[in-house]
Parts: C-alpha cells; structure tokens; sequence
C-alpha cells in the first residue's frame, strides 16, 4: 500500500517538474526543477527495491551532473539569454509530433500489459544477498568488460573536456 | 504492488518530455538537460524490467547509462563553454558556423 502511494508521489512529482524544466524561461529554475526530477526518479528506484541505484543517482546526478551544469549556468551570463525568445518557430510542430509519440507509446504498452503477468514461481522471491552485494557481484563477474570500457570512457571524456576548456596557449597559434 | 506497465508509462511520459524539450527550445543548457531526462527515462525502464524479472541485469545496465550521463555533460558543457567564449550566445540558432 505504502508502495503504491509512493509511486504515485514520486511518479507524478517527477513528470510536473519534468515539464517545469522545458518550460521555464530562466535556466536556473530549469536547473532546480530538474533536480526536483533526479530526486523523484532516485525515489521510484527505491519503490521498485533498487536501493544502489538510487544511491547511484543522488550521488552521481545530483551531486555531480547537476553541479556541473549549475556551475556552467554561472560562468555564462543568463540575463540575455532570459529575454530572447525560448522557443523554435516550429514548436507546434514538434508538440504535435511528440504527442503522436506518447500516444504510441501509450497504446503498445497498453496493448502489452497482459504479459506482465508472470507466473507465481517466478513472481517475487526475496534476494538472499543485498541489492548492493548482486549488482556488484554481476558487475565484477559478468559485466567485467563493459565495466572497464566504461572507465576507459570516463577518461576520455575528462580528457575532452579538459582540451574542449582550456585556454589556448601562444604556441599553439 | 504496482503493476509494471504504470512504472514504463513514466518512463515514456518522461522520454516524450524530454523529447519536446530537446525539439523546441532554443536555449543549448535547457537542451542538454533535457536529455538527461530522456536517460533518466530509460533507467526507469530499465530498473523497473530488472524488478520485475526478479534479475540484477537491468540494474547492472542502469549504472553503465548513468556513466555515459555523466560522460555527455562534462563533454557537452565544454563544448557549451569553449562555443561560448567565441560567439557570446547560448541560442542554439545564432550557432550556425557549420551550417552550408
């Protein structure tokens, strides 16, 4: 029951500050309204029992990403940028086309939701170890190649955006 | 018990927002953030299969879309930085130096 009201908190909180984020004129209430969204879906992953990912996404979204592009909104002046236009000329278009999106898949997943019905065998067995302990077991086990990728990806970025960043030096030119 | 299909009807409605978002706006921060919410999206997605299939797989998956998040914005603010230092503007329309 507790479940339930959650997710409906959460899921509604997520998707109101979700549209807040696209349609704020200052970028900084953007930034707060979309942290209001990373916290929500932080506490969705807890109703569904992922208590590492929500860790994962407090931590790494919200204190690191977020961060990031508040700190970005700082060093760029937003005062022009509030009293331009915020919108394409072609906005109609693309609300209508992206209507025509949710709708779809509004419809499969409704057309879907039969076979979501597992048999009782299968359908929830309490996890002998903790959520933490499995994903890092199938992390270190399994997915050990994805995962030092992944770390190889990391470096590449820190190095792309250390040289997107820095000032260009004399001898450069 | 909430029934899996409502946890993918988020997922989507927060996908389709983000998708408005990356369409119509003109401002290059609001653009980046919302593809963030379209991989948020996808990690519901993927968390919520991961519960519902009793395996550890999904989650496994959501740390490594998690990491290239992380990844995107750090290289996308420096480009959003580095093109600000040149042209002065955050208007994804006034950026048209590659533009033929």
């Amino acid at each position: 029951m507790l479940e339930t009201v959650l997710f409906y908190v959460f899921g509604s909180l997520a998707v109101i500050s979700a549209l807040l984020v696209i349609t704020r004129h200052n970028v900084v209430h953007s930034a707060m309204a979309l942290a209001v969204t990373l916290l929500s879906v932080a506490g969705i992953f807890l109703t569904l029992q992922a208590e590492f990912l929500a860790g994962v996404q407090v931590i790494v979204y919200v204190g690191g990403i977020l961060v990031l592009f508040v700190f970005v909104i700082m060093l760029i002046s937003v005062n022009r940028a509030i009293t331009e236009r915020q919108f394409n000329r072609q906005w109609m278009l693309a609300t209508l086309t992206a209507s025509v999106l949710i709708i779809e898949f509004a419809y499969v997943i409704y057309q879907g939701k039969d076979s979501f019905r597992l048999p009782p065998a299968v359908a929830p067995t309490i996890p002998v170890a903790g959520n933490t302990e499995l994903v890092g077991t199938a992390l270190y086990t399994n997915y050990l190649l994805p995962f030092e990728i992944a770390s190889i990806l990391l470096l590449v970025a820190i190095v792309g955006a250390v040289m997107l960043s820095k000032k260009k030096t004399q001898t450069e030119d | 018990m909430v029934p899996t299909h409502y946890y993918l009807i988020v997922g989507a409605a927060l996908f389709t927002i983000g998708v408005i978002g990356v369409l119509t706006r003109r401002n290059i921060m609001i653009i980046l953030m919302s593809i963030e919410l379209m991989m948020n999206a996808v990690n519901i997605n993927l968390i919520a299969f991961s519960s519902h299939l009793q395996q550890v797989t999904g989650q496994v998956f959501a740390i490594f879309v998690i990491t290239v998040a992380a990844a995107e914005a750090a290289v996308g603010l420096g480009i959003v930085i580095a093109m600000f230092k040149n042209k002065e503007t955050m208007n994804i329309n006034e950026i048209d130096l590659m533009k033929w």
